[in-house]
């Protein structure tokens, strides 16, 4: 495969980069919210995928023109995606609250301080 | 009323999906509790019409507003899941049941019709994973009964301020993992062109190895599995289970992660097996040893545990080590072993995680260890039920777990390496140790302080030992259960 030929995938190469970002976002990260930043990345660029997916070259949206020979874009993926978009959406403000729940209850919302809380919480227990 | 009995499928999921709408906006817990209990049961008969039709006509396709597949969403119900179906109902009737007691003392008044409606969107979203045949259609029950899960664990946290953290581990690595789903579908849908899961095993094998499939099938394998709590990507599931309010981990450990292994199963087995060499290799290279890991991580980290929760939680991670690893045998006996179990571990962690529930409120703290010292003498009903419960999870001769533990043996046998059946019987050896362990805590010690409570609130203690009974029941009479468990197999790879 020539590099001309590879470049001419490079909606998935995008959707690779932005899903290694997402990623590398969640793991790395010691923040909370930035963890969910981190993943709504990572679904976007499963989005991306399936848009690209449906996408037919030269197609236009599937609406009825009357002229034959009209070539057609896939729309199943199209909305598929926005199903994902909306679970997507209820993922992030679930996680949203819950994080405020937590900076209720900790007064904190990074990581390495909330691990050290959590394990004060366990050996109060024990001691009791 | 035949207008009922042709959509059971589609009202399993309405009828709870529709109570929960209302059940939010009760005023009073006690009603919100009435609504949902009578949901449930309502759930359980509709489940039992269909395992009655579904004896009678094999396989049924409910096909959502008269879309035919491969177009429209269809509900599939066989062999495989039927009965799948009729455990999830009957364990959210037990739960729920447990539920009024618990969960009032666990959480505050006002959230209760709120952690109803919750409870019931749960209880929904497993029929859906249970019985839907459409690939994207379960990424969406998937996340249902994900947020809805996590939301039940955050509810823990007027008990304990770590039900937080660890739902919010199980929000990001869950929505991880159903994001690889969602890629492993997209991917098959591109080699397929096709989302129906019947569909797409005819269309597969029309294209012949395809490396877009199985890379598909890799990305989806791998969302499943976070799901089920299956071993190397389990790690949401300890601390998930050990602060949830004790009526959600019931709940939970009983049959949340069961629709998922039995989804996974399907993916492998249902549709995937004849298409790629790869499930073959899969199996044996890697999910039989993950699932000996699993196992002995399992029950070694639960003897070395002393919250009784989180001791089970580990406990339920080398169980579901034993259902992989039937599945992972690739035999028509290995998969129906899985089934078995899947039926009896749920009926046993239930009873198990119920009773632990028992303990903790009596003592008015965490159950551990230290904490529950002469409790077993203190709260004797419970403690028998909790003990048989125990015993089953050991597979003692008539309990239920001696009939799962039987055809797994059975199902080595068969494959021909005595090997494994020393493994296992290692592994059931090092589960009567932590069992004992508790045991010793719990009887032979004196107890350290007066009970919290006065007596043991019969209406906890009543579904415990419904739980129970049908643990003896499926160890004495286990025909019905062997036979939903070889139906399943049959289901699966057809007969053998």
């Amino acid at each position: 495969m020539s590099i001309n030929q590879f470049l001419l995938y490079w909606n998935y190469i995008i959707v690779i980069m932005l899903m290694m970002a997402g990623l590398y976002i969640i793991i790395s990260n010691q923040n909370f919210i930035k963890k969910l930043v981190g993943l709504t990345i990572f679904q976007s660029s499963v989005f991306i995928f399936y848009i690209s997916l449906g996408k037919v070259s030269g197609g236009t949206a599937p609406i009825l023109t009357g002229i034959e020979d009209t070539v057609y874009s896939n729309p199943l993926p199209h909305v598929l995606i926005l199903t994902a978009i909306v679970v997507g959406v209820a993922t992030n403000a679930l996680g949203l609250a819950l994080v405020v729940r937590i900076n209720e209850a900790f007064k904190s919302i990074e990581e390495n301080k909330l691990l050290a809380l959590k394990k004060k919480d366990g050996l109060k227990e024990t001691s009791t | 009323m035949n207008l009922i009995l042709n959509n059971i499928p589609a009202l399993l999921v309405a009828i709870p999906l529709l109570a929960s709408a209302v059940v939010s906006l009760l005023p009073s817990a006690r009603l919100a509790w009435g609504v949902a209990f009578a949901t449930t049961l309502i759930c359980l008969y509709m489940a039992f019409e269909l395992t009655d039709i579904i004896s009678s006509s094999q396989a049924l396709t409910y096909a959502f507003g008269g879309w035919e597949p491969p177009w429209g969403i269809v509900f599939v119900l066989d062999g495989a899941n039927v009965y799948l179906v009729l455990l999830v109902a009957f364990v959210s009737v037990i739960t729920t049941l447990y539920a009024y007691a618990m969960l009032a003392r666990e959480i505050a008044v006002e959230d209760l019709p709120k952690a109803y409606a919750v409870w019931l969107l749960a209880i929904a979203s497993l029929f859906g994973l249970a019985m839907t045949g459409d690939a994207f259609n379960l990424f969406v029950f998937l996340e249902i009964s994900a947020l809805s899960s996590i939301t039940l664990i955050a509810l823990g946290a007027g008990q304990d301020r770590r039900a937080l953290l660890a739902a919010y581990n199980y929000l990001i690595i869950g929505a991880i993992g159903a994001t690889f789903y969602v890629i492993g579908v997209g991917y098959l849908y591109a080699a397929t062109g096709s989302l129906n899961l019947i569909d797409i095993v005819d269309r597969l094998n029309e294209l012949g190895t395809n490396q877009a499939a199985i890379t598909g099938l890799a990305f989806m394998l791998a969302g499943i599995m976070v799901k089920a709590g299956v071993f190397p990507v389990h790690i949401w599931l300890p601390a998930a289970y050990s602060y949830a309010p004790s009526a959600v981990s019931s709940l939970l450990a009983a049959i949340a992660t069961k629709v998922a292994i039995y989804y996974f199963a399907r993916l492998l087995f249902g549709i995937f097996i004849d298409i790629t060499q790869l499930v073959d290799f899969f199996l044996l290279y890697i999910l039989m040893p993950v699932s000996f890991l699993a196992i002995f991580y399992g029950t070694i980290a639960a003897i070395y545990q002393s919250d009784l929760k989180r001791l089970f939680a580990l406990s339920s991670i080398a169980q579901i080590g034993y259902i992989t690893f039937a599945f992972s045998l690739n035999s028509h006996s290995g998969i129906s072993a899985g089934f078995i179990h899947i039926i009896n571990h749920a009926v046993i962690k239930g009873a198990l995680f119920m009773a632990v529930g028992i303990f903790a409120l009596g003592i008015g703290s965490r159950a551990t260890m230290l904490s529950m010292q002469g409790v077993g003498r203190q709260m004797p009903i419970t403690f028998a039920g909790f003990v048989m419960a125990g015993l089953a999870l050991i597979g003692v001769p008539l309990t239920a777990g001696f009939i799962s533990k039987l055809y797994l043996f059975k199902a080595i046998f068969e494959t021909g390496n005595g090997f494994y059946v020393a493994l296992i019987a290692l592994s059931s050896v090092l589960s009567v140790l932590y069992l004992w362990k508790i045991f010793e805590v719990m009887w032979l010690k004196e107890p350290l302080k007066p009970l919290k409570i006065d007596k043991e609130p019969a209406s906890a203690y009543v579904p415990v030992w419904l739980m129970v009974a049908v643990i003896m029941i499926f160890g004495v009479y286990s025909g019905d259960v062997i036979s939903s468990g070889i139906g399943a197999a049959n289901a699966l790879i057809g007969a053998r």
